[in-house]
Parts: C-alpha cells; sequence; structure tokens
C-alpha cells in the first residue's frame, strides 16, 4: 500500500543577487551602510531572485521521481530545500522517514585520509552509524573497486577511483528518501552504467528517489513521473516520455547559431598572402521550419546554414561542412561541388551569401555531434571553423526500444530489410 | 518520523535529540581533525606538547629569570606552564572553533546535519591536545615535588569550564565569520592581546587591590587561578573569581548557542 511520503505546499526560495552577489561581506560594509545616512536597514542594490517558486506536489513512497530543467531551473534549490541544506522562504514541506542526499560525490572525503577512513567518516557525514556502515563495509568496496588500495590515502587515488568510491558509500545509505543530484554526471560510461544499475535496484526495495539529472536516457529509464523545471517554476507533473520531449523543446538555444563574433574568434587559416576575400558570418542548424535549433530528432532534417561574405569576386567557392564527432573526427562530409553543376554555381560576385547543407532524416544515430566548416577557393586559402557548433540527435524509430544496442552508433540509417521463410 | 519543511524566524531553540543522534560524527570530526593534524609530520603529536613547552622554556629564562616576575612561592617554571595550558586551551578552542564552519563550506554546501557539531568537534580536538600537554605537568610537579591538596577535586570542574568558555565564544566567531571574514583577522589578534590581560605569566596578585575585580571580568582569570590553587595547593581557591567565570562562561555558551543556531539557517546560502 502506497503513502504520501513527501507532500510540499507553495514551496518558495528566494536569494538576493545583485551588488552584494551571493558572497560575503565585511563588518566594514555592513557597519558603513548602517550609519549611512537616510539608508538604515535598507540595502541599494540589491535584486532579489526566485531560484524556485510555488512548487507543490504529494510524491508516494516507492516513487521515483525524476526532476528536468536547464541550468539555473531551480532543480538543485528544490533538492537543497528537502534535505534541508537551506531553509525555504516561504510555503512548507512535510517529509516522512530519514532523508539520504548526495548532491555530490564524495563531498565528505578527505584527502589525507585512507579510502577505509574516508567511507566511516563519509557515512558518518551522510548519518549513518558505525555499526550501519561496518555492516556495508564490503559491499561498499566492491561496488566501489578499490578494495587493492583501502588502505591508501585518497590523495593517490584517480579520480575515478575517487568518485567510485564516493558513490559507493551514499549508495548504500539506508534511508527511506534519497535525493540525488547529477552524480552521475561524471565518472565513464562503465561506472555511469553501474550507478544507474544501483539506483534501478534502490528503488525496486520500495524506497523514494528524487533524481535530478540532465542525462535524458537515464531519467527515461528510471523514472516514471518525472517534473520539469522552469526559471523555478514547476512546468510540468508528468510521465517521462512527455516531460522529457517538453524539455528537449525547450532546449532551443543560441548554442545553434555561431555568429560573427564567435566564427572570427575560431577561425583558422585567415586568407594570409592574398587578400582577405573571404568572411563567416554566421553558421547555424535549422529545423524543418527553419528555426536554430541544438537538438534534432532522427527523422527530422537538418539544414547547416553557412552565412558568408565575399569581398572579392571569387572564382570558384568550395564549402565543406563536416559532420564530426568529439575529436573532430569527420563522420560525414559534404561539399558543394560534390553535385556536378555548370561552373557558375561555384562563382561569386562579392556579396553576402547564405548556402545551405541539408543532412537528411533517418542518417546520424542518438550521438552528440559537432560540425565543422571550411570555405576555400582556388585564389584563396582554406579557412576553417573545426568543432563551431554541437548538436544532439536523439533516435525516432518506431520502436521505442532504449537500449545499449540501440545507441553508441554515429549512423543509423534506413536500410532496408528484406526477410525470407527458408524453411519450414 | 516526520520533519516539516518551513521558513523559520527568530530565534530557535536547539535541539539536543538531533545532536545526540549524530553523536559519532561528532567523534568521526574530532578524529578526523587530530589525525590530519599530524599527519605527514616527524614528531606526531608531541606538537601539542612541543609548543607550550618551548614557550614555557622561554617564559622561564626572560620572566623567570631575568624580570623576575613574582610567582607566589611556586616554581616558575611550574606556575607559567599551568598558564600557558590553560591558555593554549582556550585559544585553540577558539581558534579552531571559529574558522571551523567556514573551512567546511563544502559540506555545509552539500549534506545537512546538525552545525553546531562542527564547531564542537573543532574545540574537542583543542581538549585533546590540552591532555596530552597535561602529560608534561604532571611530569614537572613530579620533579618539582608538588602535591595537590584537597581542593584537586576543582579540577575537572575547572577544565571544564575553560572548554565551554572558549567554545561559547567559539559559536559566536564561527558564525560571525561566515557572514564576515574580518573575524579570521581579528582573532589571531585578540588571543595575543588576551594574554596580557590574562594572568598567564604573572600572577594577579601584582595588580593592585582595587583593580583586580577588572580582571577578573575576564573569565579566564579565575579559572587560571583557580587551575594553580587547584593543582598546587598553595592557596586557597578564588570562588568569587570563579564564580564570575562561571557567570561569563554561562552568557556565552547560551547566547553563543542561540546565535550559532539563527545564523545557521542562512549557511549554506552565503557561505
Amino acid at each position: 500500500m502506497s503513502r504520501s511520503v513527501i507532500k510540499t505546499w507553495g514551496l518558495g526560495k528566494e536569494y538576493q543577487v545583485g551588488e552584494r552577489g551571493p558572497g560575503y561581506e565585511t563588518l566594514r560594509d555592513t557597519l558603513s551602510n548602517y550609519f549611512k545616512p537616510g539608508s538604515s536597514h535598507v540595502k541599494i542594490n540589491q535584486e532579489k531572485i526566485w531560484a524556485v517558486k510555488d512548487v507543490a506536489f504529494e510524491v508516494q513512497q516507492g516513487e521515483i521521481i525524476g526532476i528536468i530543467g536547464k541550468n539555473g531551473a531551480g532543480k538543485s534549490t528544490l533538492l537543497k530545500m528537502l534535505s534541508r541544506i537551506t531553509e525555504p522562504t516561504e510555503g512548507k514541506a512535510e517529509i516522512h522517514g530519514r532523508v539520504g542526499s548526495l548532491l555530490e560525490v564524495g563531498s565528505g572525503f578527505h584527502l589525507e585520509l585512507t579510502g577505509r577512513e574516508n567511507i566511516f567518516l563519509n557515512g558518518a557525514i551522510l548519518g549513518m552509524s558505525k555499526k550501519e556502515i561496518a555492516g556495508k563495509f564490503d559491499a561498499i568496496v566492491d561496488f566501489a573497486e578499490v578494495s587493492r588500495f583501502i588502505d591508501t590515502p585518497v590523495k593517490f587515488y584517480s579520480s575515478g577511483m575517487y568518485m567510485r568510491l564516493g558513490f559507493a558509500v551514499a549508495a548504500f545509505m539506508e534511508t527511506e528518501i534519497l535525493l540525488i543530484d547529477e552524480v552521475l554526471a561524471v565518472g565513464d560510461a562503465a561506472f555511469q552504467k553501474k550507478c544507474l544499475g544501483r539506483i534501478g535496484n534502490i528503488a525496486q526495495g520500495g524506497r523514494t528517489i528524487f533524481f535530478v539529472s540532465h542525462n535524458m536516457s537515464a531519467v527515461k529509464n528510471l523514472c516514471h513521473r518525472v517534473l520539469l523545471f522552469e526559471q523555478g517554476k514547476m512546468l510540468l507533473d508528468t510521465n517521462a516520455d512527455e516531460a522529457v520531449a517538453r524539455y528537449l523543446d525547450q532546449h532551443i538555444t543560441q548554442g545553434a547559431v555561431a555568429d560573427e563574433a564567435q566564427c572570427a574568434k575560431n577561425v583558422i587559416g585567415k586568407a594570409q598572402g592574398f587578400s582577405e576575400s573571404l568572411r563567416y558570418l554566421e553558421i547555424a542548424l535549422l529545423n524543418k521550419g527553419g528555426k536554430s535549433v541544438d537538438h534534432f530528432f532522427s527523422d527530422e532534417p537538418i539544414d547547416v546554414a553557412v552565412t558568408y561574405q565575399c569581398l572579392h569576386p571569387v572564382s570558384d567557392l568550395w564549402i565543406t561542412v563536416q559532420i564530426v564527432d568529439e575529436d573532430n573526427q569527420p563522420i560525414l562530409i559534404s561539399n558543394n561541388v560534390d553535385e556536378k553543376k555548370e561552373f557558375e554555381f561555384y562563382k561569386r560576385e562579392a556579396g553576402i551569401y547564405k548556402s545551405l547543407c541539408r543532412v537528411e532524416p533517418d542518417l546520424l544515430g542518438e550521438k552528440q555531434f559537432y560540425v565543422s566548416v571550411h570555405l576555400s577557393s582556388s585564389t584563396t586559402e582554406r579557412i576553417v571553423l573545426n568543432k563551431i557548433l554541437k548538436f544532439l540527435v536523439q533516435f525516432k524509430g518506431y520502436n521505442n526500444i532504449h537500449d545499449d544496442f540501440t545507441k553508441n552508433a554515429y549512423l543509423r540509417p534506413h536500410f532496408k530489410w528484406e526477410t525470407q521463410r527458408l524453411q519450414k | 518520523m516526520m520533519t516539516l519543511i518551513q521558513p523559520s524566524r527568530g530565534w530557535r531553540h536547539i535541539d539536543f535529540r538531533e545532536i545526540w543522534a549524530y553523536r559519532e560524527l561528532l567523534y568521526f570530526f574530532t578524529w578526523r581533525d587530530l589525525k590530519i593534524r599530524y599527519k605527514q609530520t616527524v614528531i606526531g603529536v608531541l606538537w601539542a606538547v612541543l609548543q607550550p613547552f618551548l614557550t614555557m622554556v622561554v617564559f622561564s629564562v626572560f620572566f623567570g629569570q631575568f624580570v623576575k616576575v613574582p610567582s607566589e612561592g611556586v616554581p616558575y617554571p611550574v606556575f607559567v606552564y599551568l598558564g600557558l595550558l590553560l591558555w593554549t586551551l582556550f585559544s585553540q578552542s577558539l581558534t579552531r572553533a571559529s574558522e571551523s564552519v567556514v573551512s567546511h563550506s563544502n559540506l555545509v554546501k552539500k549534506v545537512y546535519f546538525p552545525r553546531l557539531i562542527i564547531p564542537v568537534a573543532a574545540s574537542l580536538s583543542a581538549l585533546v591536545d590540552f591532555f596530552i600537554s597535561f602529560v608534561i605537568l604532571l611530569i614537572m610537579m613530579l620533579f618539582y615535588k608538588i602535591v595537590p591538596g584537597p581542593s584537586v577535586v576543582y579540577f575537572p570542574f575547572l577544565v571544564m569550564l575553560c572548554f565551554l568558555c572558549s567554545i561559547g565564544i567559539g559559536f559566536w566567531l564561527a558564525a560571525i565569520n561566515v557572514l564576515y571574514r574580518d573575524v579570521r583577522y581579528a582573532v589571531p589578534f585578540l588571543i595575543q592581546l588576551g594574554m596580557y590581560i590574562t594572568p598567564v605569566i604573572y600572577p594577579v596578585s601584582v595588580v593592585p587591590k582595587e583593580y583586580a575585580w577588572i580582571i577578573y571580568l575576564n573569565p579566564m582569570t579565575g579559572i587560571i587561578e583557580g587551575f594553580r590553587a587547584s593543582l598546587l595547593g598553595y592557596k586557597a581557591m578564588p570562588v568569587a573569581g570563579i564564580g564570575i567565570s562561571f557567570l561569563v562562561t554561562v552568557i556565552f555558551l547560551l547566547s553563543g548557542l542561540f546565535y550559532f543556531r539563527k545564523v545557521e539557517r542562512i549557511f549554506a546560502d552565503v557561505i
């Protein structure tokens, strides 16, 4: 039987920003403000912003709630309030049960202490008793895969080992409610998978989990219910698919456009020796509707729009668009001269031009990609923009299988399939 | 167990039950402070002894031998070491407590636990240091063949008083330090000044009678004078002085606790 474990009413948190900033002040500032004629207690230039406002929800025992939203949407502030690290400015929340929070991996570690010592120390910080930690000690060490180094100071650990141990201690907390923030953003793929698996296990034990993440496939895998935040407000409280789709829609950002200044900053190979005759003005990724976005579904075309200026007439302009991986290794290349056309097609009078290169749908896999662009001609040097834009592709096939078999490939084209029955 | 989260106003009560539930954390923090302090040092925990001991040697030569500061008939090294011992406890406990919350900013922002644990653990590590360097005092008393009288029963009470007084001020400073980092510059200076207005290297008897009460307003005066009377047994317990120390300590401790609790709720936001 499920029962309500967390209930909030109009929860809100206001922060002061502005002149003073979030940092500390010196006594002198306060004193001089205090004695300033006419300004007693009134602080000037102090803007206030609501990091979280009017958040109300109810969570049943055993639910796994995903919390998503852009940076600064208020996700972390919400968790901080629920874990009592910071107080709300208004509203209230009722929590039934012990709350364990994993807002940062290994935050209680001390570099000089050994792995063993840190397990006990960190466990105590997270509210576990010595007995409890001792009982789970082997499991923690096992999970973190650090048994050989357990009596070595953690300052000698690799960052991977450090994070594994940090996660492991927290992962064995026996609290009824667990708040997890972004911790999976670190560590290698194998470790992230292991952590997700562990969280899944915990969830099956009937415990309630809040999971803040930017990893949409993790959110989809783990959470049945997702809260979408935007600028401190809870926009949606719905199932994972709907919330993630809304989140990705929201993700239309300036990141999908590189303007003239950005291009100028990143360009390699100024047309030296020749008079500078080519200049990038804008690189943009456009969706079907011509909107610049940095997230595409695999079934829609991606237009790479290159806007440039020819300061002098160019007899033969070559434009190369590359879709590259993180290491700038080309995954595909397209060139305007690939299409055999009249010579006129490559000729440019002085002026501003926009060339579109369409990456056909049903080609790219569920990955993060980058765009590199080259401009050149027989009379100018090649000018290159490496990894000038970044975009994400989400697979949208007929099935909705989200496992490792359908991911991790750069290409996911629609090929023809034929099946024949060979034998009865 | 139900937790209610809502904005608090004004003064907040001190949740001793919760602190009790986290007592192991208190132990671990203290243990870690001690462990870290002497890790990667050659003489390790001897540092706790060395500081008051060497100061005692220097003071004995200059103040005891050359300046001939009166020590009420007690061998000056014992006299001054006793004062230094308590002063070191007081100043170390206070300094460590005042820095403690700021130096745990990482934890304060990321994990919830009763914040009072932090300064208490920092002060406790100074108390451990005190007991280590106390051994030297015992050796010195053996050497000078000093036998404490019946008033030795005051000893634990006085150490406790000294500790509570320092931690009371420590609560204030730890909380203020989060808001105003001026504290970190003021504390070393105030501690240095404090030693001169406290009868560490001289007895209260050198102060003119009519002003002695001013000296006794300093809680450490009664504690150190009482400590000498208690352990060395050469004079009557300064009961009135200890009474003042007790009162002042209670005021510092309670006000410090409540001030800390009041400011605590914004620690994570401003640290």
